[in-house]
């Protein structure tokens, strides 16, 4: 049926749009001002985090809001090595040292479902962060620390290679087997196990896998900050905003997530300049908006629109 | 250990737990029966704290009076909340997992609306007011008179609480719906207004809670948040679901932080969330869970 | 030749005793049929087995080997597979990936993918299903939900079939068809045991029924024994008695 399919310029665009928009990214540096570059920093950091998040939660519906803690993990390994080692080697740490925390956790919590691993998670970063807090305070000494800057380009170099490196691992792993078998969990775990998943395997090594990126990301993006502590590196926005900003956008495709992650970004970046006595308001009222009306996220509203599109005007 | 200590130590475990009490069975009748995780809890006891601070600074109503002006009114913004908001986001979901972690996400953007609202009203700054500030000599200890009245009423509203869901039929079928939906219709409970008096009375005990707390403590819209913590801890601690568990869940947590506290300050928080994770990990179900 | 056997098979739940010292066993190529007043624990003796459950005491031998207490996972490897007596399909996939998913991950985790969907397309057609493939399990009919979950537990290249309530809901000629089908999948040599509570259907197409009362094994014999055994007939009358006073 030839109208079930998109004509063959819209879909060369869907390939060519994608390829351009790298190249612009790539060679950006070179004529964006350093402004730009800082934002879009900000973008990739928050792709990763969406993206990372929603490569366990997304399919699996076990909704994690530990992301906070891998971040954070990334961002004091970067303050602790970073005048010891090689940034890419701290970089690489962070998303190691993020892994491992990860499988231990996974591990241990490997019983709970539904309400209890989300409140878990979420108890188990604030319990990072307080503890983080109390062993500096009490045994280092400080509660701050500071991180040996780098250069901001470089910074914005690193993200973009991490941020492109999570939505291919993320690509790769939705359509492995590895994630069918995780969306099957996700549909009926004892199903699944039924028929031949080992569900505890599965869920482990796909939630560690997820939090390498985030302790990638928290590692160089901890060189920009320069001053960090506890309630900045695990901060629990970073573990909601994720989930927010992949709703937003549509839970179920990676395009949709980063799709969340960019926009609400900017508008968080819009209202604060414009509105600072007003943004968290707003953000309040989106994120309640969105869930209420619009619960496919953006994506799903796209969706809609086409098929509004392809019934009106397409015989 | 002397006399004295032990009654400082148990009278202020008492005070907290007493409150704790209040704030976590608000916390249980909102997830137990309308299956709401509602993470803006505390921003119905800063409300309560609030209100009852600006009618006392303002007008000069006794706080415990002014309990009977913002409690209805708090209870009716909540049944209202719920009636239109989570009523339309339990239609529009496949099941009630689906359910309880939408409402989740939702409830976190009520946080943020009624957080910023507040700030928006009074402003950031840490407010007080001092009442009923004569010490009292108990077993050597000295207490504020403040803190044994907001004790007194914790343990008053607690108690009647608890009377009313054991001993009255309205209760009873709260206790009903909480533990087992369908079989609660079947014996006539009517779940639907059950779903919506249940959360308001939850914000309604969470207001109550938050008078009570603003005449002992330190005030501002951030004060919510920590609350809500303790909450979900003397939930989970109790048996999600069971609201009597709930109280003693709250009672037991707020003893444990006092004591805590009085042994090294700054780890009462660390000391709840490692309770909390252990709890999770050993039995889920809590002390009373089914 | 049994294929699955079980020996004393207890498990208790707190207090509860759900399955009290059953032994059991189904030979091979056999339809067993599994009956008994609500509550009896007929599922709970296929959770036993099935892995959902590990028995408080006793042992479950699956063609000769040890599965007490193995992970269901491990379970189906082994060649068990089981339908579930509230549907459990993956509703949020398509017909085609349900069975998929039997196929991939049921027996090894090697196996090729475009064997796999060759294999699921031929099962979808055994069961009744063909030409559904692109629609989301979820908004199937019950009796086309139910044989899509016969067709996912079979992808497994399940020996031994266990099929909990599958006439559930079904009008009496899906029960008919359900019946058929379950006489064809015996065909291919695949064993069946079957929870039922559609008598006519259960005692029409069993070799073998076995009768579950309060966690005991009350009675065992072919359907005309059964039909005739005075505990079974008392259990039966003594709750219908009890229905209508």
């Amino acid at each position: 049926m030839r109208s079930a399919r998109s004509p063959f310029s819209i879909r060369s665009a869907r390939m060519v749009l994608p390829i351009l928009v790298l190249i612009l990214l790539g060679t950006a540096p070179l004529y964006a001002s350093l402004y730009t570059l800082i934002s879009l920093s900000n973008v990739f950091m928050y792709i990763v985090l969406t993206v990372s998040w929603a490569v366990f939660s997304g399919p699996s519906r076990y909704i994690s809001l530990a992301s906070a803690a891998f971040f954070g993990i990334g961002i004091y390994v970067s303050a602790i090595l970073g005048n010891v080692l090689p940034f890419p080697m701290v970089v690489f740490i962070g998303g190691l040292l993020s892994f491992l925390v990860a499988l231990f956790v996974g591990l241990s919590s490997l019983r709970l479902r539904g309400m209890y691993f989300t409140i878990f998670t979420f108890g188990l970063s604030e319990l990072i962060r307080h503890s983080v807090h109390w062993w500096e305070v009490n045994m280092t000494g400080t509660v701050g620390r500071w991180v040996v800057a780098v250069d901001q380009k470089i910074v914005y170099y690193a993200m973009l290679i991490i941020v492109m490196m999570t939505v291919f691992v993320a690509y790769t792993m939705s359509r492995s087997r590895l994630g069918f078998a995780l969306r099957g969990i996700g549909e009926s775990e004892d199903a699944a196990d039924h028929m031949g998943v080992n569900v505890n395997a599965v869920k482990i090594i796909t939630f560690a896998v997820s939090t390498f990126f985030m302790g990638t990301a928290g590692a160089v993006m901890a060189t920009r900050w320069t001053y960090i502590d506890p309630s900045i590196a695990f901060n629990p926005l970073f573990s909601f905003m994720p989930v927010l900003m992949a709703i937003f956008g549509g839970i179920a495709q990676i395009v949709g997530q980063i799709i969340g992650a960019t926009a609400l970004t900017v508008l968080a970046d819009l209202l604060l300049t414009k509105f600072p006595y007003y943004y968290m308001l707003s953000y309040g009222v989106i994120l309640v908006a969105v869930i209420l009306f619009l619960p496919g996220g953006l994506m799903a509203l796209q969706a809609t629109m086409k098929s509004w599109h392809e019934r009106s005007f397409v015989k | 250990m002397s006399l004295t200590l032990f009654v400082d130590i148990a009278v202020g475990g008492l005070i907290l737990g007493g409150l704790y009490a209040l704030i976590a069975a608000g916390l249980s009748l909102q997830y137990g029966v309308a299956r709401v995780l509602n993470v803006s809890h505390g921003e119905f006891i800063m409300l309560g704290a609030l209100a009852t601070y600006s009618l006392y600074t303002l007008f000069d109503i006794n706080p415990l009076i002014s309990l009977v002006i913002t409690a209805p009114i708090i209870f009716a913004i909540a049944f209202l909340i719920h009636n239109t908001f989570f009523q339309r986001l339990r239609k529009s979901s496949e099941s009630i997992g689906e359910f309880e972690g939408t409402s989740l996400l939702a409830s976190f953007g009520l946080l943020f609306i009624i957080q910023n609202i507040a700030l928006l009203c009074w402003g950031p700054d840490i407010k007080g007011y001092t009442y009923f500030d004569k010490q009292v000599n108990l077993l050597g200890a000295i207490y504020g008179a403040n803190r044994l009245i907001a004790l007194l009423f914790a343990i008053g509203i607690g108690l009647g609480f608890y009377f009313f869901l054991v001993h009255s039929r309205f209760g009873k079928g709260i206790r009903a719906a909480a533990q087992d939906v369908k079989t609660a219709q079947l014996v006539g409970v009517n779940i639907h207004r059950m779903l919506g008096l249940c959360f308001a009375l939850g914000a309604l005990l969470a207001a109550l809670a938050g008078s009570l707390v603003s005449t002992m403590f330190e005030l501002t819209p951030f004060m919510g948040l920590p609350y809500t913590i303790i909450a979900i801890i003397a939930v989970v601690l109790g048996g999600l679901g069971n609201i009597l568990g709930s109280l003693i869940g709250g009672f037991i947590l707020g003893i444990i932080g006092n004591l805590v506290t009085y042994l090294h300050p700054g780890l009462s928080l660390i000391a709840y969330y490692a309770i909390f994770l252990l709890l999770l990990l050993i039995k889920p179900t809590g002390i009373m869970g089914k | 030749m049994p294929i699955l056997e079980g020996k004393s098979v207890v498990k208790y739940f707190g207090g509860l005793v759900a399955a009290a010292y059953v032994d059991f066993h189904v030979d091979q190529g056999e339809i067993v049929g599994l009956i008994g007043p609500n509550g009896a624990g007929k599922t709970t003796l296929f959770d036993l087995i099935s892995g959902s459950l590990a028995p408080t005491s006793g042992s479950i031998e699956f063609k000769g080997e040890d599965i007490t207490g193995l992970k269901p996972h491990e379970i189906c490897r082994r060649g068990i597979a089981r339908t579930f007596q509230l549907v459990k399909l993956f509703g949020n996939m398509t017909v085609l990936e349900n069975v998929l998913f039997g196929s991939l991950f049921g027996e090894s985790i090697t196996s090729a993918r475009s064997a796999a969907e060759k294999a699921s397309s031929e099962l979808l057609e055994f069961v009744g299903l063909s030409g559904m493939n692109r629609v989301l399990a979820k908004e199937l009919s019950l009796a086309n939900q139910k044989r899509l979950e016969i067709a996912r537990a079979m992808a497994t290249k399940a020996e031994l079939l266990l099929l909990d309530e599958v006439m559930a809901g079904l009008n009496p000629a899906e029960v008919d068809k359900a019946v058929d089908l379950v006489k064809e999948i015996r065909h291919k040599g695949i064993t069946v045991f079957m929870i039922e509570h559609v008598m006519k259907a259960i005692m029409g197409i069993s070799d073998r029924i076995m009768v579950l009362h309060f966690g005991t094994k009350i009675a065992e014999g072919t359907p005309d024994e059964i039909a005739r055994d005075k505990k079974v007939i008392e259990v039966y009358l003594g709750l219908e008695a009890h229905a209508e006073s």
